[in-house]
């Protein structure tokens, strides 16, 4: 079984080669489309149920599993055949772009990325391809870098859909968790068990999350119309005809492990249904071909989703003939759209008119394409329309309501994009406007004729595409056939009067569209709007934060750091009640107690002088203070080293202080001085009492006395402090000495600055 | 006794750079010389640490009593699966940047210094990985701190010194924090080796004593590893330093504090500190969102770079916090992960700079159609260090979520995922600006051209194809980071290496 992996496989191998060989070659572009076609027939030829795996990170439960079922070859399918009429239509459309190389090679990876996704047996296989289609997605938004609004909408549906996928990942992992294993198949065979599990509600939500944004569900729907920045067979290929349905495809894929939930079916069919309402809306508002294409793909997005959330053989079967039909019609529109745009110079459905004499066949694939998306008899749209009407009429409540609107605006959007800039008089500036190149015309007029084919004869893919794929979206054989006919009159009726009232508003878009365009609230308080807020808020925070965090003051950083740490420890000491005393000992004779007066002493000096000498003098009585209570404790050793380092420091402090410019005594304000005081009392009293709650504690000199013990026999040495430097803890030495060295070398480089201007 | 293989291979990753670090010294003014001495000594280090692997993977923990005194009278080195990979790493990442370095001009200028200063931080980073005593820890901890104070203020103006400045003054806090820490735990145990400690820590009668200590040692590592709210040495240095520089400080520094923190709670600190979890919750989520934040209020491409280092060590006290051996396991992979990207991208970020003539993302533009190259280049770390599948820090994220998941900490599983959008916001911003848009009006545009497009390109490609293989090819280290976590989360196997079966 070693096609199955081949067919995203061979597709990733294949994206170097096409950004390397097309750069030298870009006259084979065109070529490149029968990667698809390959592909296609590989996905055709193999057989259902075919299935692969290899242990990929057994550790962690991944497998590199693929499977194909009805769901996925439909899916596959769609992707490599729409995409062998894209390739075809991109590489004339870009011909003699300088970049068109690394289009193509971006184009090939997202189909691999898609291909690897709807044909992945593992949930995090499936989601590298997933976030890889997002990445895809993102260069190819983003191709004309040089626009602003390209690079904002790349990013955009980036932020969006990544979003999205972390929501997912998290339900991904649960689910993962719930089931004991990724592997989607092994998943669907605990039937619904899963459904009943505790996590079940977190796991639909969140793994639904990623599929909203990833199918632009409202209200995360505002990155789709955005996204067409790209260009046009981006549009048609990634934002109508796959990528976009790849969080339908989850959602279908996983539905019969969750279909039992009522939170599942109330979630989808209620998202799906103010998607639709959205779209519609929002369709019927926009003026742009491109963009009006996308609020219809968003309402025919909302209606797959909501299709998915009703359990019946019906609506599955009527989802997959919708995603069949949309996929063809839409992809079809939007290449349409692409060379209307080209030859006609605008994209404003208001001011297209008349290009149906200049280009005939251009508005014959239109009217083709339009006709299947408005469900005329005849074509596989009039299927998918009677089954969506029976569908929808079966649930109660709002929803007939909301298809009889949402299917007239799609009458109206199909009016506007496919038939109104092809009718009437040809208008002045399209005056160039003629029919493309024929590698223009093959793709649109392919996919738009196969909805007249599949109309007209759909036993060719009822037994062989549908029935498997809307049986694996509901878990068990549907037993429908396509082309037996659904619902009864009050069906038709339906039909009727969505028809009828979808031309009422058609006739009437030309005022209808300015009043709904008025409605600037939309705009004003729509989410894609809420996205740029929130992107500021963001970043106002993000600078708010960091000014405050990160001032720029060392005085600052030190006083917090000092703060933080030991108000920090001292808290653990009292809340873990470590607050002791040592027993009274030998440690406070008299001469000590004088002593630490003078150390004390020297610190509140310290503080209370002004003059940066005074301070260093003061400092200086603490150490020589600690050193000599060092000689009265016994430590000599350790008393000599601490004189030698005053000495030292002072000495080239006060070298220091005579030779730079610290004419000004202390800047800081008595405020400041008193808080700094503050501080530095609070840090030596929590220092203190720690300090004394480890001197509570007997001390164990195992190691002293071991170290006393061995020194002259086994290390040959009179003095243990020399033996323990030099033998024992040789190591330590040896660092010390490193360090030496290194600071020589650190101050070297700073003294070769001296000289260098800043 | 005569020295096994286990005591050479432990001892040669201190003693290599040790001797590169003096050689180099005695070579000053000999800079082909002292190429050789550095290109060498990392070619050793590389094949040592790598065998140091092996050895441990084969035989478990390994330990070696400097000068033959017994412990826990004398000093030990210790390996573990952790301390082992992490010796690697440095060593890897001392190679490259070596590389590197021989086409900056910054470092270039002062090549003499370099290459003493560069063995000598690298001296320090494997001596703390692999001593077993606290107070050895400490003199590394030193080293490491004098020596990269050396490295920042190398070939440098103004900004560098004053950066200097604010880097020592902070980390020497830190460091006498640390120094306190080892007094009072000296005093509370009686001992400095860290098995012995291990042992007679929970004994301690005072134990509220002990976790002052345990959080006095704590803070003097999380200031180390720059988390929050101890992080404010790194941001207002890391961005000055010559691009190698900034690259082995992006990997190294910090994660040698992370390192200390793990080795320390897992190791001396494990069992009845009920006050540890909630605080390194916090700590994990401030440090992560906080970072993710700082990148994305800055505009200079090494400000958002040194920003989201504190952010991608949120995520390693995550598994610290969860302290489950999966959790573990994603903080150790998150280490291994965030070294490589992170020392990737500010090597790249050096490459940007020449290619598109600012470090500041305002004054450039239009990389990705001059140079695809080094746009994939940025990619590959980029998308690995904003957690994308299959890259390294994917899984890493993976397998720190989950065992949040697994352990119920949802919420910090949660922030841990939610940062990763804001990463991924910042990498956006670098690439759009930087690569998308069309340079501004004189913008300075350079080529990278010839030797030194290899010289700069060639470490990058290497790392980043090193981030490409963890992620591909994930399952050695998924597996080697579960063993290296459930080894850290049951002590035993440390205690025994280096005591011996000494009860």
């Amino acid at each position: 079984m070693l096609a199955l992996p081949a067919i995203p496989l061979l597709a990733l191998a294949c994206v170097p080669l096409v950004g390397w060989g097309l750069r030298r070659a870009p006259v084979m572009a065109p070529w490149l489309a029968a990667l698809p076609a390959a592909l296609f027939l590989l996905v055709l030829t193999t057989p259902d149920g075919a299935m692969f795996s290899l242990h990929w990170i057994p550790t962690l439960g991944v497998e590199l599993a693929f499977r194909l079922d009805g769901l996925s070859r439909l899916f596959a399918l769609l992707i490599a055949g729409i995409g062998a009429g894209v390739f075809l239509y991109a590489a004339a459309y870009l011909e003699g772009h300088p970049l068109l190389h690394r289009f193509l090679a971006v184009l090939t990876l997202f189909m691999a990325a898609m291909l690897g996704a709807v044909l992945a047996d593992d949930l995090l296989l499936l989601f590298a391809f997933w976030e890889l289609t997002s990445l895809a997605s993102f260069m190819l938004i983003g191709f004309d870098a040089h626009r602003a609004e390209a690079r904002r909408a790349a990013q955009q549906g980036l932020m969006v859909t990544v979003a999205g996928g972390l929501a997912m990942l998290a339900g991904l992992l649960l689910l993962g968790d719930a089931a004991g294993t990724f592997r989607i198949s092994a998943i669907l065979a605990q039937g619904s068990t899963l459904a009943a599990h505790p996590a079940a509600p977190w796991i639909v939500v969140l793994i639904a999350i990623g599929c909203f944004a990833k199918s632009a569900q409202w209200p995360l729907h505002f990155w789709l119309p955005n996204a067409m920045a790209a260009p046009s067979p981006v549009s048609a290929y990634l934002h109508s005809a796959t990528m976009v349905k790849l969080g339908v495809y989850l959602l279908a894929r996983l539905n019969p492990a969750f279909e039992a939930l009522a939170l599942w079916q109330g979630l989808l069919i209620g998202v799906g249904t103010a998607t639709m309402l959205a779209g519609a809306v929002l369709a019927l508002r926009e003026r742009d071909l491109k963009r009006k294409l996308a609020w219809s793909t968003v309402v025919a997005l909302g209606t797959l989703v909501a299709l998915i959330g009703i359990e019946d053989p019906l609506a599955a079967t009527a989802a997959v003939v919708f995603l069949l039909v949309h996929a063809l019609y839409k992809a079809s529109l939007f290449l349409i759209a692409g060379i209307v745009d080209k030859k006609a110079g605008t994209r404003d459905a208001m001011q297209l008119r008349g290009l149906g004499r200049r280009m005939p066949i251009t508005a014959a694939a239109a009217l083709l394409a339009g006709l299947s998306m408005a469900g005329a008899p005849g074509f596989i749209g009039a299927f998918a329309k009677d089954l969506l009407f029976t569908v929808q009429l079966g649930v109660p409540r709002l929803l007939p309501a909301v298809a009889l609107l949402v299917n007239a605006a799609m009458v109206v959007v199909a009016g506007v994009v496919a038939a109104r800039p092809f009718m009437g008089k040809p208008m002045e500036t399209g005056g160039v406007a003629k029919d493309p190149a024929v590698a223009l015309l093959v793709a649109p007029i392919v996919l738009a004729t196969l909805g007249l084919v599949f109309g007209m004869a759909p036993h060719l893919i009822s037994a062989a595409i549908i029935e498997p794929a809307a049986g694996a979206i509901l878990g068990r054989p549907t037993g429908i056939a396509l082309g037996e006919k659904q619902g009864g009159t009050v069906v038709m009726t339906m039909s009727f009067a969505a028809l009828g009232l979808g031309l009422l508003m058609f006739l009437g878009w030309r005022r209808l569209q300015p009043t709904l365009a008025g409605q600037t609230w939309l705009d004003t308080y729509g989410p894609d709007a809420g996205y740029g807020r929130a992107m500021r808020a963001v970043s106002a925070v993000a600078v708010a934060l960091t000014r405050r965090v990160q001032g720029g003051s060392l005085r600052g950083y030190l006083a917090a750091n000092l703060a933080l740490v030991f108000a920090g420890a001292a808290l653990v000491l009292v809340a873990r009640g470590g607050l002791a005393l040592p027993l009274p000992g030998p440690w406070a004779g008299p001469a000590q107690l004088a002593l630490a007066a003078v150390i004390l002493a020297g610190a509140l000096a310290a503080c209370r002088l002004r003059a940066l000498f005074g301070q260093v003098m003061a400092a200086a009585l603490v150490g020589f203070g600690v050193g000599i209570l060092f000689l009265t404790l016994g430590a000599a050793d350790l008393a000599f080293t601490q004189f030698t380092v005053e000495i030292l420091a002072i000495v080239l402090l006060v070298a220091i202080l005579a030779r730079l410019p610290f004419h000004a005594p202390d800047a800081r304000r008595a405020p400041e001085r008193r808080r700094d005081a503050l501080l530095a009392a609070g840090v030596g009293a929590a220092g203190t009492a720690i300090l004394l709650a480890v001197l509570s504690v007997p001390f164990d000199p195992f190691i002293t006395e071991w170290m006393g013990k061995a020194a002259v026999p086994e290390a040959k040495g009179r003095n243990v402090v020399n033996v323990i430097i030099v033998d024992f803890r040789a190591l330590d030495t040896l660092g010390e000495i490193a360090v030496l060295l290194i600071a020589a070398l650190a101050a070297t480089v700073l003294l070769r600055r001296t000289g260098k201007p800043g | 006794m005569i020295a096994s293989r286990a005591d050479w291979l432990l001892a040669l990753p201190v003693l290599v750079p040790l001797i590169a670090c003096a050689l180099s010294a005695a070579l000053r003014g000999r800079a082909r010389a002292q190429r050789l001495v550095t290109g060498s000594a990392a070619a050793v280090m590389l094949l040592a640490a790598g065998a140091l692997v092996a050895e441990v993977v084969r035989r478990g923990v390994i330990a070696t009593q400097m000068g033959d005194w017994a412990a826990p009278f004398g000093i030990t080195l210790v390996a573990d699966l952790f301390s082992s990979a992490m010796v690697a790493i440095t060593a890897l990442i001392y190679a490259v940047t070596a590389v590197q370095a021989h086409a900056d001009p910054g470092v270039r200028a002062e090549e003499g210094l370099w290459h003493p200063l560069l063995a000598a931080l690298v001296l320090g980073v494997a001596g703390a990985f692999l001593a077993g005593d606290l107070f050895n820890l400490y003199v590394w901890f030193e080293v490491m701190l004098i020596a990269s104070f050396g490295l920042l203020v190398l070939g440098g103006g103004r900004a560098q010194l004053d950066a200097a400045v604010k880097y020592a003054v902070l980390n020497l806090v830190a460091t006498t924090v640390f120094l306190i820490a080892v007094g009072l735990a000296y005093g509370l145990t009686g001992t400095l080796n860290l098995a012995d400690m291990a042992r007679r820590m929970p004994e301690v009668p005072n134990q509220g004593a002990a976790a002052a200590v345990a959080f006095l040692l704590l803070a003097a590592f999380g200031a180390k590893a720059a988390v929050f709210p101890l992080f404010f040495w790194l941001p207002a240095s890391y961005h000055t330093a010559a691009a190698p520089v900034a690259a082995i400080f992006a990997g190294l520094l910090t994660k040698v504090g992370v390192y200390a923190m793990i080795r320390a709670v897992t190791l001396v600190f494990p069992a009845g500190q009920d006050w540890m979890a909630p605080l390194l919750w916090a700590v994990a989520a401030g440090t992560m969102v906080v970072g993710a934040l700082g990148a994305a209020a800055h505009w200079d491409i090494r400000r958002i770079l040194s920003f989201l280092i504190i952010s991608q060590i949120g995520y390693m006290i995550v598994g610290l916090a969860i302290a489950t051996p999966l959790a573990i396991a994603g903080a150790v992979l998150s280490i291994v992960h965030h070294i490589i990207v992170k020392a990737n991208l500010f090597l790249v970020a050096g490459a940007i700079r020449r290619a598109g003539g600012s470090f500041s993302l305002a004054q450039m533009g239009g990389l990705w159609r001059r140079d695809p190259w080094l746009g994939i280049l940025f990619a590959v770390p980029a998308l690995s260090h904003a957690g994308l599948p299959p890259l390294s820090g994917f899984w890493a994220k993976f397998l720190v979520v989950k065992a949040g998941f697994e352990a119920g900490w949802y919420v910090l599983a949660g922030v841990a995922l939610a940062t990763g959008i804001l990463t991924l916001y910042s990498m956006l911003r670098i690439w759009i600006e930087a690569f998308w848009k069309e340079p501004p009006e004189g913008a300075a545009i350079v080529a990278l051209a010839g030797r030194e497009r290899w010289l700069v390109l060639g470490p990058v490609a290497a790392l980043a194809l090193v981030t490409l293989g963890i992620g591909l090819w994930a399952e050695p280290f998924a597996a080697f980071a579960l063993a290296a976590g459930e080894q850290l989360a049951g002590r035993d196997a440390y205690i025994a290496a280096v005591l011996g079966a000494r009860p």
